[in-house]
């Protein structure tokens, strides 16, 4: 089982649309999105439900007002700032640690499952698919792309190549996406923030020793930045560098709900397939080809 | 008065409205200071350029293990929630970055074999770009918790100026974070089905918290009423819209900022501090 | 010699689990007398199971552990613990156990 995951450091950069592309050109599809916090390929997969399962992040604080004698101890110990003076917990603070439970002198507090969201299974074209929708304000974000992840392992066998949209940003949810895979691909813009957060976002990969392979998406927006960030991957000895020209399909294809290689004319289609095969043969096999469609 | 701006989805122009919406305010004769709060990527200071005079270091508190009076019971790693700790061959094993700061084990241990100590995750760059102050916040690679950074930057809301916060993307415990103190909430959304779809995510997180808001549409065109239409139904003020338009385009992938921004949603921002309604 | 696999279900029969830390049992085998017991692994914990899990094992006082992927925080247990562990096969619990005698199984840690 192979592991590519689809990264950007920066948001908007066109992750999302290059991941949905490589998702229709694999045969044998198995997807995920992990980018829990804004997932938007369900939008474009077409994709039916069989299966939702609760996902509980964690515990929090729950409060039995019977028992409590507002002693204040539970606040005086709470680091997060999550218990007021009336002894009532902010459920979006509650870091569910249990220090109030532990110091309670009546045994007052029990610490509840929080119900964080919801794992959905689906099935697509050829596949399947995996992503989650998430309550507002959610805590261990990183847990629930563990779970995802074991989810889509679960729909796979040995030849799979599994594609996994992660967030942007390399915080938690991008450790837990990119943990394990066999090659990241990088989709940066050529713009100076493009490139601050490429930098950013290669040394995560680096510490994770994960094949880096750097996609610049609307390259020709800016020449001279495309030729900057060309500059830093070669100082970094990143050998696989590939580029892809603006296309204003790419707007057309969203409001059709499909993926840009859908439009066999469009610039960004070419570019992208050929990207396809060139992924394939450098995660070493054939297995996974499929880009004659 | 602190005035967040958000965007659900990333690369929507979040950073562009806010470093330009700080600037604007500045120009305007008022005490304005711009955070930079997505710590995770914090990509204002491209734009504004400031001179930086301190950099913080963000510390965490963890676990130190005098291992001279563990007796290597357990207890701690029993109780802690996060699975920071294990006890091996009677001595502790600790895992910083799984360590959620709580404090816990120190008072479990009965032995006093745990106290604290400080742990860098990130660090605090303040500045100027001339009247303007400027602040950020940035995780060191790695580190997979930038919370503590963002509850740091809330000591440098000064009342009585207007706080631009530069918030995360996204609708997790960090944007929560970043907003609970927030009077006003500008959204920034671009005119797609996935612009949309994250403008919802983002207007329920500043709902529940009850927070003020209005939306600003960048990369305004021929599409807009997608958007249009969701404000109206939900009854949501639209601020003011930024055309596409190459020029914009250019100067942020230079990293300036935009001269001829479209001032509508900034005034409106200003009119609305005037008048006294945030 | 007390040998620990990770496992899909509560006999020999039942397959390796691939992952350490969220597999569903662990099966603790004695080389000696043949003879073997089983835990459940919580499967649910939000934070730290790698950790959670080597815990568990490494107070059964295992001398062997054999899964499919071991995490870094586990790993580094297991090490300390001076547990030796290697790289089972996708089969049945009994040909794993099996392949450990002939030494045909790679080293993890």
């Amino acid at each position: 089982m192979k592991k590519l995951v689809v990264i950007s450091g920066k948001g908007g950069t066109g992750k999302t649309t290059i991941t949905s592309s490589l998702a229709y050109l694999s045969n044998g599809k198995r997807i995920a999105d992990c980018d829990v916090e804004a997932p938007n390929l369900n939008l474009l997969l077409n994709n039916k439900i069989i299966d939702e399962k609760l996902y509980v992040g964690g515990s929090i604080a729950k409060v039995d007002e019977s028992l409590c004698i507002d002693c204040g101890k539970c606040r005086e110990y709470c680091r997060f700032d999550a218990i007021s003076k009336e002894i009532l917990i902010d459920p979006l603070k509650c870091e569910g640690c249990g220090t109030c439970k532990y110091i309670c002198p009546k045994d007052a507090i029990k610490m509840e499952d929080e119900e964080t969201g919801y794992i959905y299974t689906s099935e697509i074209e050829k596949g399947n698919f995996v992503y989650a929708k998430l309550n507002i304000g959610a805590d261990a974000a990183g847990k629930v792309v563990t779970e995802i992840r074991k989810e889509i392992d679960n729909y796979s066998n040995e030849n799979d190549l599994i594609i996994i949209d992660g967030a942007p940003g390399v915080g938690c949810v991008v450790i837990a996406s990119i943990t394990n895979c066999d090659m990241a691909v990088i989709v940066t813009e050529p713009t100076q923030s493009g490139l601050s957060d490429l930098k950013r976002i290669f040394s995560l990969v680096k510490q994770f020793n994960i094949k880096p392979y750097v996609v610049i998406n609307k390259y020709d927006i800016n020449k001279d930045m495309t030729r900057e960030i060309k500059n830093y991957c070669k100082e970094e000895g990143i050998k696989n560098i590939k580029k892809v020209p603006f296309d204003s399909v790419v707007n057309k294809s969203l409001k059709e709900n499909k993926t840009i290689v859908e439009y066999s004319d469009s610039k960004a289609c070419k570019s992208i397939k050929d990207i396809w095969v060139d992924i394939n043969k450098k995660m070493g096999g054939n297995n996974y080809e499929n880009s004659n469609s | 008065m602190n005035i967040s701006v958000l965007s659900g989805k990333g690369g929507t122009g979040k950073t562009t409205v806010a470093t330009n919406l700080a600037v604007y305010l500045s120009s305007k004769g008022k005490n304005v200071q711009y955070l930079d709060y997505d710590v995770e990527e914090p990509n204002g200071f491209i734009f504004l350029k400031p001179k930086i005079q301190s950099v913080k270091d963000v510390k965490v508190r963890v676990p130190k293990i005098d291992s001279d009076k563990c007796i290597g019971c357990g207890e701690c790693s029993k109780e802690c929630r996060f699975n920071a700790l294990a006890v091996i061959n009677k001595g502790v094993v600790l895992f910083e970055k799984l360590c959620h700061n709580c404090g816990l084990c120190s008072l479990v241990c009965k032995e006093n074999a745990i106290t604290e100590k400080q742990r860098k995750i990130g660090e605090i760059d303040i500045g100027n770009k001339e009247r303007l102050k400027v602040y950020r916040g940035k995780i060191d690679i790695g580190e997979p918790m930038g919370i503590p950074i963002i509850k740091e930057l809330k000591n440098y809301l000064y009342k009585d100026s207007i706080n631009i916060i530069d918030s995360p993307p996204g609708s997790s415990c960090s944007v929560v974070n970043t907003i609970d103190d927030s009077d006003y909430s500008v959204v920034v959304t671009e005119p797609t089905i996935f612009g949309l779809h994250d403008l919802e995510i983002a207007v329920n997180v500043i709902r529940q918290m009850n927070i003020p808001l209005g939306v600003i549409i960048n990369k305004s065109g021929s599409e807009d009423n997608i958007i249009e239409e969701y404000l109206n139904s939900e009854n949501i003020e639209l601020l003011g819209k930024i055309p596409f338009s190459r020029d914009i385009a250019k100067a942020y992938s230079k990293g300036e900022l935009i001269d001829n921004i479209p001032l509508g949603a900034f005034e409106k921002v200003l009119e609305k501090i005037e008048m006294g309604r945030l | 010699m007390k040998i620990c696999l990770t496992a899909t279900d509560k006999n020999l029969d039942s397959k390796l689990h691939s992952r350490f830390g969220r597999c569903d049992y662990f099966l603790i085998y004695d080389s000696e007398t043949k003879e073997y017991y089983t835990l459940e692994n919580d499967p649910n914990l939000a934070h730290g199971a790698g950790v959670n899990a080597a815990q568990r094992v490494v107070d059964e006082n295992i001398d062997v552990l054999i899964t499919g992927n071991l995490g870094p925080n586990a790993k580094e247990i297991l090490l300390k613990a001076e547990i030796k562990c290697y790289k089972g096969e996708d089969k049945e619990l009994k040909r794993n156990i099996n392949l450990f005698k002939e030494d045909k199984l790679s080293n993890i840690c």
